[in-house]
């Protein structure tokens, strides 16, 4: 690593990130006899500064952590090492009055906009509970005046959305009363979960535009937790892509989408079936089918089209290509390999990419 | 109890056409609407509506003189001609007494009234103890897990297998005079380990639901997430457990009666059951003494399990149909 | 459309009719839908949730259950049309004339059973004899035209992965050389390089026997990939349909320019725009074009008349107002 590059890592620990994931590993235990193991998320790093906002995105497909990781980052699943770390507080060792706090800043939007709701009330139930529970408004009319500005804000009318039960609205309107919930506690980060997957398209593009809108106009940091690349080229700065719970690669979205280096970032991004039929997919590359059989090194060998024989070895470290880009794979390791656990000193800072 | 008929279930149709189906009902289309989805539940209700009905309603108009031995008297002629009245037992049917008198000269009609409401005041309490000690325990170890879930799972499996006539017959034998409360409370003691099962199973699916996470975002605590978001969607649960707690606490104590094992001085089902069949009222063909109390016992049972299935139906997700 | 190029469609449906029949009335799944689909071409049928496209599918299959009815309309396949067949002969036009690959999301094979009883199994259904080895060779055959090795004949479901898994439901689907294939969602659930692998190899079998092939979907971009001519579904009906490439070139009916408006892509970061408004009821459609409640286009003839189908120009066919006979006459599809 260059001496440019260190003063840059440690000029940036410096001062604390609002919230900050310290090498979380996740492993799942299940069976009760015979124990299996399940390693969900392995020493992954990342963190979201005070300011500026920032949406990163973390990308990867189904078994790749990267909702364990959202979990983690909400305090919902507690990691089996690292610690996630909120205002400079361990989550789990936060009083509770700290950890109210943190609930309140550092906020959710599920995948299912089914699920989200409990069948038994009225969607009102989801907004009105909070202004009680946090005391956000001192009267009855200004409850009502908060929930209806939120609603206002995520582009729904809130006399066609009041009153009614979860099942009488659509997947869209029920994923946007979330969102507005959101909203409306003021949060410093939301952490959405596949927000979209289960919206129609039609009205996807809307629910985009208002976390987008959240991040530049309410100063509200997105963790946006994806599958699927076009989305996160749209909305964020940065992107963490993982694999079976490691970051296969890291850094700016348009540098790592527009010129993939990890060979399993390349494979996500020529399969992204473009909706243009001049663009046709490539058939350059092919994944392999997956091994069951366990191989030490490069978690990815399996399938990798790429593989040499000293993947198998053992498991590449981090390499920096780029000054904002970060790979896991023997095919650079003529460059630097990347010690700084955080990934801040790999974003590019916002607007300078 | 999974077996339902399907015919009283609304077509099927695919999630996706959902938004698309809402409208407003009037209140009458939706109770309506109610009561044609689930027949079972209605009717079920009707019969024990009936038979509670004829409890409350016996046991207020007539006098408890009535069930007492000795009560009735006929006037019947002596060996010297003149009239008397003496005591009447085994008489059949008449104006006076409906259902006739028993081997004891009591009131039949009056003692089925009393007997029945005895029972059902003995199922309610044995229903309220077993579904409150269930339900909390169900609670506490599916919500909060850990040690204590444990102990209730272990606790309610060794309990479960042992059967509770077993259990009751052992306990009423060194218990020399047992009330129908006591009896009430003993079987609501010995039989809450389903409920906490039922509940504790669905509390597990429920607590790691979007909205259950959610309203940890929302701010709300465990307490609060319990009552207002776990609770109010186990009530069908809950209720059929209910009814299932209360139909097998009648039945239990109508066993131990019959076998002369329970309250001996409060009218009660089950004991009339014991004096029919002590006192032979098959073999004398006094249709009139065990015809009653098994027709009452018969239409309660029957409406309770239609009761029960028809709270399946809204409790059990793989046979309902809307929310 | 001419009798003889009916003949020589492999399929074609005509005004078909699809509704759920529920408490409150008949749910207008699929409103009179007509399309013919020509041999060995691939027809995406792309719509969002409600847009009947997954009734289409079951329709064309004849597996649709109460309280879906079909009410009217032909479904011809190979010159005679299925709604007039008995239940022998629909299971056996099933697989050997019209074949499904199924969802994704869906586990369809037995788990209990190894693939290549699976696939054999299919076969015999369709009283086809074989010897024990011909049909060991046409299970090999057939897995390794989907770029499977052999030896996966022996094994179960769960020792694959959901695309291998797919794969096998392709490999099932093309083995009596069916003249259609019926994809509904057929990579729903899997991740986006599985997807990419599934999709192609459904593409090339196609191409192979010389199958006409059905995608339904919802993801314009695996229909850009996948389809040589689209048609939009929306509320029951198909707003318009053409080939893949006019469509996102140049599309003629408001839902989809506005659809294809609302696709994020990874070459140009834009504000992204949305369709306001809800689908609408398909219990009370609304009058006229089942569209007007959310066409920033709509005119009063809109919410009065339903469009009439109009040929805009060669196979590109569109039911809105916004064009008269100056711009297509109006066909009967």
């Amino acid at each position: 690593m260059t001496t440019a590059q260190l003063d840059r890592s440690t000029h940036e620990v410096e001062n604390e990130p609002l919230l900050r994931a310290d090498s979380v590993s996740k492993t799942f235990v299940s069976g009760t006899f015979r124990k299996h193991y399940t390693r969900a998320l392995d020493t992954v790093t990342l963190s979201v500064p005070e300011s500026p906002p920032t949406i990163t995105a973390i990308a990867g497909e189904s078994g790749s952590g990267k909702t364990t990781l959202a979990r983690t980052v909400l305090g919902l699943v507690e990691p089996t090492s690292g610690a996630v770390i909120y205002r400079g507080t361990n989550v789990a060792d936060m009083s509770r009055a700290q950890h109210a706090e943190f609930r309140r800043e550092v906020q959710v939007i599920f995948q299912d906009p089914f699920e989200s709701y409990n069948p038994f009330y009225k969607v009102d139930h989801v907004l009105r509970t909070p202004i009680r529970r946090y005391n956000l408004a001192s009267s009855k009319s200004e409850a009502d005046d908060i929930v209806e500005e939120a609603l206002r804000t995520v582009g729904l009318r809130p006399e066609e959305t009041l009153g009614r039960h979860p099942h009488q609205l659509s997947g869209g309107q029920r994923q946007r009363v979330m969102v507005a919930r959101a909203v409306m506690l003021k949060p410093k980060i939301i952490v959405a979960d596949e927000p979209v997957s289960m919206v129609d398209a039609s009205l996807r593009a809307t629910i985009l535009e208002t976390l987008r809108a959240m991040n530049r106009d309410l100063g509200i940091s997105i963790l946006y937790i994806t599958h699927d690349l076009t989305t996160a080229y749209q909305l964020a700065e940065n992107i963490i892509v993982l694999y079976k719970g490691r970051v296969a690669e890291s850094g700016s979205v348009d540098s790592v989408i527009n010129d993939p280096t990890h060979p399993y970032t390349q494979l996500l991004v020529s399969s992204i079936p473009q909706p243009d039929p001049e663009t046709q997919w490539g058939r350059e590359q092919e994944a392999r089918d997956e091994e069951d059989a366990e191989i030490a090194g490069c978690n990815f060998y399996d399938r990798c089209p790429l593989r040499m024989d000293e993947c198998t070895v053992s498991d590449p470290p981090l390499y920096r290509t780029a000054a904002n880009r970060i790979t896991r794979c023997y095919r650079y390791a003529e460059s630097p390999v990347h010690l700084a656990p955080d990934l801040r000193s790999v974003f590019a800072p916002v607007g300078s990419d | 109890m999974a077996n339902m008929d399907t015919t009283a279930l609304e077509p099927q149709l695919p999630s996706s056409y959902d938004v698309t189906v809402f409208e407003e009902e009037t209140r009458w289309v939706k109770v309506s609407g109610a009561i044609r989805r689930n027949v079972l539940l209605f009717a079920g209700s009707l019969l024990i509506l009936a038979i509670v009905l004829f409890a409350v309603a016996g046991s207020l108009i007539i006098d408890e003189k009535r069930t007492e031995v000795g009560f009735a008297h006929a006037e019947r002629e002596t060996a010297d001609g003149s009239i008397k009245e003496v005591v009447a037992p085994r008489l059949k049917p008449s104006g006076e007494f409906w259902f006739g008198t028993d081997q004891f000269a009591r009131d039949i009609f009056a003692y089925v009234a009393y007997g029945t409401l005895g029972t059902l005041w003995m199922g309610l309490i044995a229903g309220i103890i077993g579904i409150g000690i269930g339900t909390l325990l169900g609670f506490i170890g599916g919500y909060f897990g850990g040690w204590l879930d444990a102990v209730i799972v272990v606790l309610s499996d060794a309990l479960i297998t042992i059967p509770g006539l077993m259990l009751l017959i052992t306990i009423s034998a060194y218990l020399d005079q047992l009330t129908v409360e006591q009896l009430g409370i003993l079987i609501g003691v010995i039989s809450w380990m389903g409920t906490t099962r039922v509940v504790r199973a669905q509390v597990l699916t429920l607590k790691n639901r979007a909205y259950v996470e959610v309203s940890k975002f929302n701010g709300q605590g465990d307490m609060e997430i319990v009552v207002s978001e776990l609770i109010p969607n186990l009530a069908p649960f809950i209720a059929a457990a209910f009814v299932g707690a209360v139909a097998g606490a009648i039945l239990l104590s109508i066993g131990l009666s019959a076998l002369g094992l329970g309250p001996q001085n409060e009218p009660s089902l089950g004991l009339m059951a014991f004096w029919f069949i002590r006192f032979g009222a098959v073999p004398q063909g006094m249709w009139w003494w065990f015809g009653p109390p098994i027709v009452v016992i018969a239409i309660f049972i029957v409406g309770l399990f239609m009761v029960t299935a028809g709270l399946d139906q809204i409790a059990n997700p793989r046979l309902r149909t809307s929310v | 459309m001419t009798i003889a190029t009916a003949v020589h469609s492999p399929l074609v449906v005509k005004d078909l009719k699809v509704y759920y029949h529920t408490r409150r009335g008949p749910v207008k799944a699929v409103d009179g839908v007509s399309f013919e689909l020509h041999r060995g071409e691939r027809l995406g049928l792309v719509g969002e949730s409600g847009s009947g496209k997954s009734t289409i599918a079951l329709a064309l299959m004849m597996a649709h259950k109460e309280p879906a009815r079909i009410e009217g309309g032909s479904i011809i396949l190979n010159g005679s049309n299925v709604l007039d067949d008995n239940s022998e002969q629909v299971r056996l036009r099933r697989l050997s004339e019209i074949a499904m690959v199924p969802q994704g999301a869906l586990n369809s094979l037995n788990p209990v059973m190894r693939i290549r009883d699976q696939v054999i199994d299919g076969l015999k259904d369709h009283n086809v004899n074989m010897s024990d080895g011909e049909f060991a060779n046409r299970v090999a055959e057939l897995l390794e035209s989907v770029g499977l090795h052999r030896d996966v004949a022996s094994r179960f479901p769960h020792e694959l992965s959901g695309g291998m898994k797919q794969r096998v439901s392709i490999a099932i689907a093309i083995s009596m050389n069916p003249s259609v294939i019926v994809a509904d969602e057929p990579t729903s659930a899997l991740d986006v390089v599985v997807q990419k692998q599934v999709v192609q190899t459904l593409r090339d079998v196609q191409e192979r026997i010389g199958a006409a092939a059905i995608m339904i979907g919802h993801d314009m971009g695996l229909m850009a990939q996948f389809a040589s001519r689209i048609g939009i579904m929306y509320g029951g009906k198909i707003v318009e349909i053409g080939p893949v490439s006019h469509i996102f070139k140049n599309p003629k009916h408001p839902y989809t320019r506005l659809l294809i408006s609302s696709l994020p892509d990874t070459r140009s970061k834009r504000r992204l725009e949305g369709i306001p408004g809800l689908p609408p009821s398909l219990l009370r459609p609304p009058p006229g074009c089942i569209f007007h409640t959310r066409c920033p286009d709509a005119m009063d003839i809109c919410r009065q008349e339903i469009p009439p189908t109009r040929e805009i120009d060669a196979l590109r066919y569109a039911a809105c107002h916004l064009y008269g006979d100056d711009d297509g006459k109006v066909v009967d599809l």
